[in-house]
């Protein structure tokens, strides 16, 4: 990840996805302690991920993985604390056990103080699908999680509800959630951990049918004889519910022959990387009366034969205030702490592995 | 299960080029270059050891921090290591921390000064911060240093009693490296281990059963009295910990339950039947009447327990259940593990690797496991090559007689990729769906052999290499296959492939009888410059000829053989020796050769074309051993299953105590409850389950709740269909039957015929049934083979004698969709099953359908490609004699779905001979066909004797236009253009349909898509019987059954694209007609309308 290859060392047999798993939330502590995981991270924070690592195992066995806790035991470095701690000499080691250790909510820390308190929670849902090119769909699946960012005082006790929970297939959730209630009541009901963390991630089942909010009409062909071919893109809108669709991005590896392309898109930018043969089109909005396309012909290696297969197309975009599934929450309540919070909910949706075959 | 050196490297990759960055600023200016980077280094660690000597922590902290960056930068700090060790009783923690790390880190190398350090850490022990207690206790297991080995058991000894169950967990952690240290303190470790497993803290359990499984896993006996209280407490323990566990529990569940699979073997059917639709409460209970076997309670506690886990966020965790499941649950209930898994597929790539690695050993043994995500494993063009492989191997795997036709599309693009090893894998995976699938096998040929004209010389090699194997499991009658083979050896160059050809010709020389020689003399010419594997070959193909053919080939064998003798390979050269003294008859030769035409000419044997996940599945699913398939170090072999199931009550007598201290926690236990719970097994499973749940945290009463939950989840439509589409299994025979016998006691999937027999009434709701179980299937079935239609006229023959005629097409309509059931299995296998019997409208006629129609109570549409009710036989003129020079050509449309391919149509093309000599060699040439137009010639005609006339059939993809396809019709020594050009009517496929269903297509597509026309319909064109006839004869459509008289209705869909084609013939007063057709391709729509509205007003 991010450029870097992280590696674990094992003597005997061990499952593989423990390893794998355990590595990939080193990466994530780190990307919360530092920001970025990157080398120039790592070699500049040499003694803190030391700690870190230090606490995370023992003798081959993960010890505290949530970085909740972690931030206890080794507080995260900021400049602010730098500076405190090179005048007053104190350490940013906690010297107690996190209490969240111990007790049974061990991914929240006590003593969280805030003045504003809020609950924010976002509903991302992505959509893989695989349109073959007559532009029927061959799958199609949305695969959503919910993302939240709670900072309350205290202890909160938080449910929330949805409209349709029947959409949800399969769900797998942040051990923060109480499974017998979901089981029995469909209701998430979680103590929160402090911060950023996802709340559960979701399959809409596949027995529902997917609406493709968006269309490629594609015209890419090569000519056997010249070293020229035709490349015609339009993307268009389709089932968006009313909403507009930001952020389009089109990309698509061309065959090893193609030596340059000369395009002119409607909108937008475009890049075509001659080493890598990628061409990227960055469209952004699709206003509906004006469809975005993208023209030009395509030059290909002089002598080499036309390639097989058309490219694929990978697109990407975003529609804010939507959910494609449909999934709805209804409320949420919180109890156990006296004061009101802030509650938000933000709907989105993304395109996942999106492809275009041509 | 051990590791105990999970240790990172990521330090270690930046080792080199820090080196280098390092160096250069050593070698400063003020000291010599000659001894710069000794002095510095020297001076270095001098101040280094000031600032650890100062009084100020902040100065001792700078230089452990400067320390250790040296030690990440894998240089040696070891001389550091007296001036560090003082400042282990440091009271800044972060300094004692870094100290710590540093004595990790050199403790071993200098052991005398290590031990001065003990001491400090044996106050640390007792100290009132169990932070600090508990890093020490680490710090000092991890010193190896054997003298402190009592020291350390003694400290173990005391941890593990202590208050703080995070103390005890780094005591159950230090238990393993202790261990490791010195395996002789085993016996005292077990004593240890003992008491902690009898620990309540879940923080506790994960650790002390991990240093369980490094110190003593044959130990089985330790765990029985634990057994329950780790089930129940599994939910709470944190994710690491789950994963040990749960490998632990399935090894003693292993051991310690009876197998639940001996009793699905014998029940299998009736299990399949009846657990989709009843929860497993009932089951259990079905089960318990029928059979003698119950599974064990705690077996029963333990897959409920983990069942939850499934939805772990921790990949690790999910993989671990899959494999309890797998291992363990009774073989019905394991399907519950593939959602979970399929949802893995998410993650990064990694984790994909494994789980795909994981599902394909899985998907080998139990197809039904992964069908209904089938399409959860198509490849992605943006995979990297490693999944891609991999989810190809699995959908090889699930390939079965339903889903092939999609498969095999989807393999088409995939055998057009750019990543070519790709590529090539589809190219396998196509050969070995062909072996398995019979019904498939010519379709896979053909569609290799078209391959072989790719340009890519991998794709074209690869395809060889599969034909040959193909051939081999079936060498029918291919000989045109090898002889087109043998053409394309001039082009190819990938030895192996060449090899393979070569091969071929050889084995199966005496069907190309013409060839082979030619063969022969071709690559004699070019011996010398072959790979060896060709050289062999060639040599082989040459004794094998001498052999069979002798007069031609005579002298062209020896010549190889005179090459061979001199190559310059050892193989070859034996070879040539071999086959010379075998087959050259000499004086010296003794009685074997007379045996050479059997040693050579012998039956071989077909490969078998398998899965290289074959030999995997004995490894344990989700181990490193079964992912690298070899052993690994450590790795355990899961035990089979024993015969008799030990006494369950060992694990009873410590419940019973366990029991009392959670009594004594929890406050009130009821008395009787427990008592009825130690009551042995005698007892109701479930009773003892609910108390064992009520002796957990959590209240019996939520437990009930919770398998209330899953049964409303599984009568309700969507889940339970998944359910029951996972068990469809391979046979879809099974579970039609299962399907049938739901539906009609008793008819069964192989008395279709029997069927018939039946009143209508009867066989309509079994053959609703029937096609319930594809009802799911979508409209754009295809690939029906010959065999399918020849049944269909065959059924159609051995059926009694139905008196009217409309009965009579009813009932060949309904056959059509019951053989394609059974012989094909059609397409899409999305679950859309209801629970209810769905008639199927469109195959039953009118009255029974509206009897049906209040029946249904939910509709699934069921669009099926049904055999052509009437083939018309009307010619067309391709060459007039006269122009052909006494050579004629006629075609008509045989409607018979596409045999070569599925978007092709298939032309029956005559050809006569008027002339008084034989013609010879006529074929195709020169085909002119507009873009994305692909024909599939006839196979050459050899010779035509005069007067005689043969018929060839031939298949064009048309690509839904009426353009022409010109072609060149070639004999000997003339070429005719010639040009096919296909009514409309022909580029159509009927399909069936209820009347419901085609009211809601054609709902979908109105507006643009809807052509119509009034027409003066003539009056003796007025009958249904008339119009359907003279509409059939127009255009290939299939009737869909009406309610009212006036309207007539008829579907198709377009060959190429699969769109649909909806005609409505509405008969108005004063003998007009409304004409509509609705359909999305629009032009063909059009030019359809334009030759029906003729049809309908000529008298």
């Amino acid at each position: 990840r991010h450029k870097i290859f992280f590696v674990a060392v094992i003597q005997s047999e061990v499952p593989p996805l423990f390893v794998i798993e355990f590595l990939h939330r080193v990466v994530d502590t780190f990307q919360d302690y530092f920001g970025v995981c990157s080398e120039v991270m790592i070699k500049d924070n040499v003694v803190v991920v030391y700690e870190v690592l230090e606490e995370m195992l023992d003798n081959g066995f993960p010890l505290a993985t949530e970085s909740n806790i972690l931030k206890e035991l080794i507080k995260p470095p900021t400049i602010l604390r730098t500076v405190v701690n090179t005048i007053t000499g104190s350490t940013n080691v906690g010297d107690q056990l996190p209490t969240g250790q111990l007790s049974v909510v061990p991914w929240r820390r006590t003593g969280v103080k805030y003045t504003n308190n809020e609950a924010y929670f976002d509903v991302v849902e992505e959509i893989d699908a695989i349109i073959d090119k007559s532009g029927s769909t061959i799958t199609a699946e949305i695969q959503g999680v919910i993302d939240a960012c709670v900072k309350l005082t205290g202890m909160p006790d938080l449910t929330l509800s949805f409209m349709n929970p029947r959409l949800l297939d399969d769900v797998s959730f942040h051990p923060c959630v109480r499974f017998k209630r979901w089981e029995s009541e469909r209701i998430l009901s979680f103590i929160p951990p402090d911060g950023n963390f996802r709340l559960l991630s979701y399959h809409v089942s596949a027995q529902n049918l997917v609406a493709i909010p968006v269309y490629v009409k594609h015209n890419i062909s090569f000519r056997d004889s010249s070293s020229l071919g035709r490349f015609e893109i339009t993307v268009g809108p389709k089932q968006t519910m009313g909403k507009t669709i930001e952020g389009v991005m089109v990309t698509s590896q061309m065959p090893k022959g193609v030596l340059n392309m000369t395009l002119t898109p409607s909108q937008g930018t475009h890049v075509f990387d001659p080493v890598t043969k990628l061409l990227s089109w960055d469209v952004g909005k699709i206003n509906p009366q004006k469809l975005p396309s993208l023209k030009g012909s395509v030059s290909l290696q002089a002598g080499t034969s036309k390639p097989d297969e058309n490219p694929t197309i990978n697109l990407q975009f975003k529609i804010q205030q939507l959910a494609i599934s449909g999934l709805k929450v209804n409320r949420l309540d919180m109890y156990g702490e006296k004061y009101k919070p802030f509650k938000g909910i933000k709907y989105m949706t993304k395109a996942g592995k999106f492809q275009v075959r041509t | 299960m051990s590791g105990s050196g999970l240790s990172y490297s990521e330090q270690g990759a930046e080792v080199a080029p820090e080196l280098g960055q390092e160096a250069a600023p050593t070698t400063t200016p003020s000291a010599p270059a000659a001894f710069g980077l000794f002095s510095s280094d020297a001076k270095k660690n001098e101040d280094l050891k000031q600032m650890l000597e100062s009084s100020k922590d902040s100065a001792k902290l700078d230089a452990m921090k400067r320390i250790v960056g040296m030690i990440a930068k894998g240089r040696n700090a070891s001389e550091l290591f007296p001036a560090v060790v003082k400042n282990v009783a440091s009271k800044n923690i972060e300094i004692k921390k870094l100290v710590y790390v540093y004595l990790m880190r050199y403790a071993e190398e200098q052991q005398d000064l290590a031990l001065l350090s003990i001491s400090t850490f044996q106050r640390a022990l007792k100290d009132p911060n169990q932070l600090i207690r508990a890093s020490a206790l680490r710090v000092l297991s991890s010193i190896r240093v054997p003298i402190i080995v009592p020291i350390m058991m003694l400290a173990i000894k005391e941890a593990s009693s202590d208050l703080s169950p995070y103390v005890r967990k780094n005591a159950a952690h230090a238990i393993q490296k202790l261990y490791s240290l010195d395996p002789e303190q085993k016996e005292m470790l077990i004593e240890v281990i003992e008491k902690l497993l009898k620990d309540r803290s879940t923080l506790v359990a994960g650790s002390v059963v991990m240093a369980f499984e490094e110190v003593c896993p044959d130990r089985i006996d330790l765990i029985h009295k634990n057994y329950r209280k780790l089930c129940n407490l599994l939910v709470d323990v944190e994710e690491w910990g789950q994963v040990v566990i749960i490998h632990m529990l399935t090894r003693y569940a292993r051991t310690q339950f009876v197998s639940p699979w001996k009793d699905d073997e014998m029940v299998e059917e009736y299990s399949e039947n009846n657990f989709y639709e009843s929860d497993d409460e009932k089951k259990e209970k079905d089960r318990k009447v029928k059979n003698t076997y119950t599974m064990d309670p705690d077996h029963r506690l333990l897959l409920r327990n983990t069942k939850p886990l499934l939805q772990s966020r921790n990949a690790a965790v999910v993989m671990a259940v899959a494999q309890l499941y797998w291992h363990l649950a009774p073989k019905s209930e394991a399907g519950i593990v593939s959602k979970s898994l399929v949802r893995l597929l998410r993650s990064n790539r990694e984790v994909q690797y494994i789980v795909l690695q994981n599902i394909a050993t899985m998907s080998i043994q139990r197809k039904g496991m992964f069908e209904p995500y089938l399409k959860s494993f198509y490849v992605r063009s943006t995979d990297p090559t490693m999944i891609k492989t991999l989810k190809l191997e699995i959908l090889t795997n699930l390939a079965n007689e339903a889903n092939i036709s999609t498969l095999l599309r989807e393999f088409q693009t995939y055998v057009k990729s750019q990543d070519k090893q790709f590529a090539a894998a589809t190219i396998q995976a196509i050969g070995r769906c062909a072996t398995n699938i019979t019904e498939v096998t010519d379709t896979c040929l053909n569609g290799l052999v078209c391959l072989l004209s790719n340009r890519d010389e991998i794709v074209v090699a690869e395809s060889v290499v599969v034909i040959k194997k193909l051939l081999q499991t079936q060498p029918a009658h291919h000989g045109e296959i090898i002889k087109h083979m043998a053409k394309l050896l001039d082009n190819i160059t990938v030895p192996v492939a060449r090899a393979s050809i070569l091969w071929l010709i050889g084995e199966y020389c005496e069907r190309v009888p013409k060839i082979a020689p030619d063969v022969l003399r071709k690559t004699a010419k070019s011996f010398i410059n072959e790979d060896d594997l060709v050289k062999l070959q060639i040599l082989n193909l040459g004794a094998k000829l001498y052999l069979t053919n002798s007069k031609q080939t005579k002298l062209l064998t020896q010549y190889v053989l005179n090459l061979g003798k001199y190559d310059q390979s050892y193989d070859i050269r034996d070879r040539t020796r071999f086959i010379r003294q075998l087959i050259v008859p000499n004086e010296k030769s003794g009685a074997l050769s007379k045996y050479a035409k059997k040693i050579f000419l012998a039956q071989k044997p077909a490969p078998l074309l398998e899965s290289p996940f074959k030999d995997r599945d004995h490894f344990q699913l989700g181990t490193l051993s079964h992912t690298l398939n070899s052993r690994a170090t450590g790795y355990l072999e899961l035990s089979d299953w024993p015969e008799v199931a030990p006494d369950p009550s060992v694990r009873n007598v410590d419940v019973a105590e366990s029991a009392k201290e959670w009594t004594g926690i929890l406050g009130k236990m009821k008395k009787e409850k427990t008592e009825k719970f130690y009551s042995e097994s005698e007892e109701e499973e479930d009773e003892s389950a609910s108390a064992s749940a009520s002796e957990s945290e959590s209240s019996s009463e939520s437990e009930e709740e919770d398998e209330e939950e899953g049964n409303s989840d599984e009568s309700s439509g969507s889940s339970s269909s998944t359910e029951e589409s996972s068990d469809s299994e391979s046979d879809n025979k099974a579970s039609t039957t299962k399907k049938t016998s739901r539906a009609a006691d008793e008819s069964d999937a192989e008395n279709i015929k029997k069927k018939e027999k039946r009143t209508s009434e009867k066989r309509s709701a079994s053959s609703s049934s029937d096609t319930e179980s594809v009802s799911s299937e979508e409209g754009s079935s295809d690939s029906k083979s010959d065999s399918d239609s020849k049944s269909d006229s065959e059924s159609g023959k051995s059926k009694s004698a139905a008196s009217n005629k409309k009965e009579e097409k009813a009932v060949q309509d309904r056959k059509a969709p019951n053989k394609d059931v059974f012989l094909l299995d059609l397409d899409d296998f999305c679950p859309v099953t209801t629970p209810v019997v769905v008639p199927t409208a469109a195959v039953l006629s009118p009255s029974l359908t509206a009897d049906l129609e209040g029946l249904s109570l939910s509709s699934s549409s069921v669009i099926d490609v049904t055999k052509p009710v009437s083939v018309p036989t009307k010619t067309h003129e391709l060459l007039h004699r006269m122009s052909g020079k006494g050579l004629a050509a006629h075609y008509h449309f045989s409607r018979q779905p596409g045999i070569f391919g599925d978007r092709m149509v298939s032309v029956q093309v005559t050809i006569k001979n008027t002339t008084d000599q034989k013609i010879e060699n006529i074929h195709i040439e020169e085909k002119k066909l507009p873009s994305g137009m692909r024909m599939h010639e006839f196979t050459p005609i050899e010779c035509l004797e005069p007067a005689g006339s043969i018929t060839v059939s031939m298949g064009i993809d048309f690509c839904d236009s009426t353009q022409m396809a010109s072609f060149q019709l070639c004999t000997k020594d003339d070429r005719f253009n010639v040009n096919i050009q296909p009514p409309v009517g022909e580029l159509l496929l009927p399909v069936t349909m209820s009347e419901k269903d085609f009211k809601k297509e054609q709902g979908m597509l109105t507006g643009m898509n809807e052509t119509s026309a009034t027409i003066a319909v003539a009056p003796q064109n007025s009958t249904r019987l008339v119009i359907i006839e003279r509409v059939m004869k127009a255009a290939n459509l299939g009737v869909v059954p009406s309610g009212q008289d006036n309207i007539h209705r008829f579907a198709a869909k377009t060959v190429h694209s699969g769109s649909l084609m909806l005609v409505t013939v509405e008969l108005k007063e004063n003998s007009t007609a409304q004409l509509v057709i609705n359909t999305e391709k629009t032009v063909i729509g059009s030019v359809l309308l334009r030759e029906l509205k003729p049809v309908l007003s000529q008298g």
